[in-house]
């Protein structure tokens, strides 16, 4: 290893990106755009749904359970019905997604300790299926203890609490923006590699570069040390915005995130070596990048519950850097946990780096041929 | 750099920059390069002349190590090749047919790219790029991208950067190309510069005009090689067989010799018809008059010394005229 020619290619590379403006927009870009998008669209949060509400009872109390579910902020009341069948309708039509009823024997039921309303639900969408479950917690918590009391005599607040304990906002934000490090570090960093080799090799490069005394080692670490450093001002924005926008916290230490954000980089980028060894054009390379993006997406844990994939396909997705690096990043940000007591996930990261580096190394060879 | 002096980096005694007998490279059934023997004298401007396909990229690719043979034997500069290809990288310098600098570094930053990578020493760099860039006219254009240059100026730096670390061998891959003559003119000159101060150099080139200022050439086609020697000696050897036809209707009157035995090629060069014919003590010309008179063509058929087109021609087509006219307008 010869550290002049090492650094020779790390220049050369930042000379090349500080020259290509696209690119070096998109490096910034890309994390603002994606964290803007997936954290305010993508939105397990439901609020505001058009709910119509039929009080057929229309006694003090109904008014106020109807009132209190409306203030959990889900639905906003757009209709008014008489009866449950007209509510039925209007779900029908698409008028509303939610509908409310209150039977007219309300204050029998709540003596009785029966059920006290019904809340219908367009099932079509199953977003706001589980939306309306969490509106059912209103009444049945509330309506136990107290018999003739009114609602009031309860804190509102405590039965509001137990909504917003399940209330997805805070809880997709924060957990989408430490797995959206990991996504948009996966994207960027391993399409930055794959193609780095192979459009040496289509522009004519290549054939001078290994006519150089210049080593397979020199050349691929130096092109992978300038994107570790891009990787992490990545990194960086995202957490800045993250935590501008969403109120992410960081519980952990920031080092720790850092770290295994370095980790992440280096995996991604040795593989995107790996695949720029062997693609013969930059357009294969991109193919291959999204081979291994599409599953790092939805197989890691970022859109879908690990725990709730078969053992095989989980299998699969321990292969993927992105699992590991899940498990890491959502534990120090937000259990504050130390990157030390997940070490057998740093291990993965670092043996998954180390094997792909080394195949990319032996499979680059200084011939033609 | 590494290399041991008495293993690395020195011709032999007898001079010899390259050596190689038997190459061979097939790619599936194609024989790229057949059994091609070579022998390159130091500090020589040795020249590859073919046409496209003949060869010469691959050949030029095997004897710096870029390639492994089929077949065959390779030494350069005293190292096998390719099992010192690695030794033998700080001594050679490689100018690719295709510009394979980066376009989108400067002129300057490629040079000091190169620099580094050629192990040129660090106190050395500066000054080594500034008497580059003067000697390459770089003066005004350091700051310039090099994707942005004329092919011309492309082709100067090209050669610049492939001499940066003063290699002792030097292969050229058809490096004028694309550029205009009077670049052309002014490359070779640089050539010869560097001839002068000891390197050796391999060129590659389907020009007529610059095979001609070589020192030697080897003739390829289709990878085999068809004749080597001086300018000079491959010309003499056709002494006799060269003709300058004179008519009224040069193209009707090709189609006339070309079908004439003993008739090697025709080509027309304004309004004459220069006729190349096998080596058989001048029997062609008594036939040449026949034919032209059989047609009704006049003609007359004057002898004219031989020039390098018409060695190229002698040795790759071996009897047959005809096929031979496509190569010819190319």
């Amino acid at each position: 290893m010869n550290w002049r020619r090492l650094w020779a290619i790390v220049i050369k590379e930042l000379r090349q990106l500080g020259r290509d403006r696209i690119t070096l927009a998109m490096i910034v870009g890309i994390p603002v755009i994606q964290l803007v998008l997936f954290g305010y669209a993508i939105n397990l949060n439901l609020r505001g749904l058009d709910a119509g509400i039929a009080d057929q009872a229309n006694t003090a109390g109904s008014r106020a359970l109807v009132m209190d579910m409306l203030a959990t902020g889900v639905v906003t009341p757009v209709a008014r019905a008489d009866t449950p069948q007209q509510l039925m309708t209007m779900i029908r039509r698409g008028r509303i997604s939610i509908g409310i009823a209150v039977p007219p024997d309300f204050e029998r039921r709540r003596i009785d300790g029966r059920e006290l309303a019904q809340v219908l639900v367009d099932g079509s969408d199953t977003t706001v299926q589980g939306a309306a479950a969490q509106l059912a917690q209103v009444p049945i918590d509330s309506a136990v203890p107290d018999t003739r009391a009114p609602m009031t005599s309860t804190p509102p607040g405590a039965r509001i609490s137990v909504v917003s304990f399940y209330n997805p906002q805070r809880q997709s934000a924060i957990n989408i923006v430490p797995g959206l490090i990991g996504v948009i570090l996966t994207m960027t960093m391993v399409l930055f590699t794959a193609i780095a080799i192979v459009r040496e090799r289509e522009r004519g490069n290549m054939e001078l570069l290994i006519a150089t005394p210049l080593t397979s080692t020199e050349l691929m670490v130096g092109k992978v040390l300038p994107y570790v450093a891009i990787g992490l001002v990545q990194t960086s924005v995202i957490l800045v915005l993250g935590m501008w926008l969403f109120d992410v916290p960081i519980r952990g230490n920031v080092f720790d995130v850092y770290l295994a954000a370095g980790l992440l980089i280096l995996g991604n980028l040795s593989l995107g070596l790996l695949i720029s060894t062997q693609a013969r054009s930059q357009f294969q390379a991109m193919q291959m990048t999204f081979f291994v993006f599409l599953p790092s997406i939805l197989l890691s844990g970022f859109m879908f519950p690990f725990a709730g994939m078969p053992k095989v396909v989980q299998w699969i997705a321990e292969v993927l850097p992105l699992t590991h690096f899940l498990r890491l990043i959502r534990g120090v940000m937000l259990r504050g946990a130390g990157l030390w007591e997940m070490w057998i996930d740093v291990l993965a990261l670092a043996a998954f780096t180390l094997m792909m580096m080394t195949l990319a190394i032996l499979r680059f060879r200084k011939r033609l041929d | 750099m590494t290399a041991q002096p008495h293993t690395g980096g020195t011709t032999d005694g007898d001079g010899v920059a390259i050596r190689a007998s038997g190459l061979t490279k097939r790619f599936g059934k194609l024989a790229a390069v057949d059994h091609v023997d070579l022998e390159v004298p130091a500090r020589h401007v040795y020249g590859f002349l073919g046409p496209n396909g003949s060869g010469k990229s691959t050949t030029i690719r095997m004897l710096c190590g870029l390639l492994t043979p089929t077949e065959g034997e390779i030494e350069v500069l005293g190292l096998r090749i390719p099992a010192q290809a690695d030794e033998l990288r700080s001594h050679i310098g490689y100018m690719t047919q295709k510009f394979s600098l980066f376009e989108d570094l400067t002129v300057r930053e490629n040079l000091e790219f190169l620099a580094a990578i050629q192990g040129v020493p660090k106190a050395k760099t500066k000054s080594r790029i500034d008497e580059l860039v003067e000697q390459y006219h770089f003066g005004d254009l350091q700051k310039q991208l090099a994707g942005t240059m004329s092919g011309g100026q492309k082709q100067r730096l090209g050669l610049a950067c492939a001499v940066i670390h003063e290699p002792e061998l030097l292969f050229l891959d058809e490096p004028t190309s694309a550029v205009d003559p009077e670049s052309r003119r002014d490359f070779w000159e640089k050539l010869f510069e560097l001839a002068d101060v000891g390197t050796t150099l391999l060129v590659s080139t389907h020009l007529m005009d610059e095979a001609e200022r070589c020192h030697r050439l080897a003739i390829l086609d289709r990878g085999t090689l068809v004749a080597d020697g001086t300018p000079d000696e491959l010309m003499a050897k056709l002494k006799g067989r060269t003709f300058l036809v004179e008519t009224a209707d040069p193209r009707r009157a090709q189609h006339v010799l070309v079908d004439v035995p003993g008739v090697l090629g025709v080509a027309q060069v304004g309004n004459t018809l220069r006729v190349l014919t096998a080596d058989d003590g001048g029997e062609a010309t008594q036939r040449m008059d026949k034919a032209l008179a059989d047609a009704g063509q006049k003609g007359e058929v004057m002898p004219a010394p031989p020039n390098l087109e018409d060695v190229f021609v002698a040795a790759t087509r071996n009897g047959d005229a005809k096929d031979d006219r496509r190569e010819h307008a190319a």
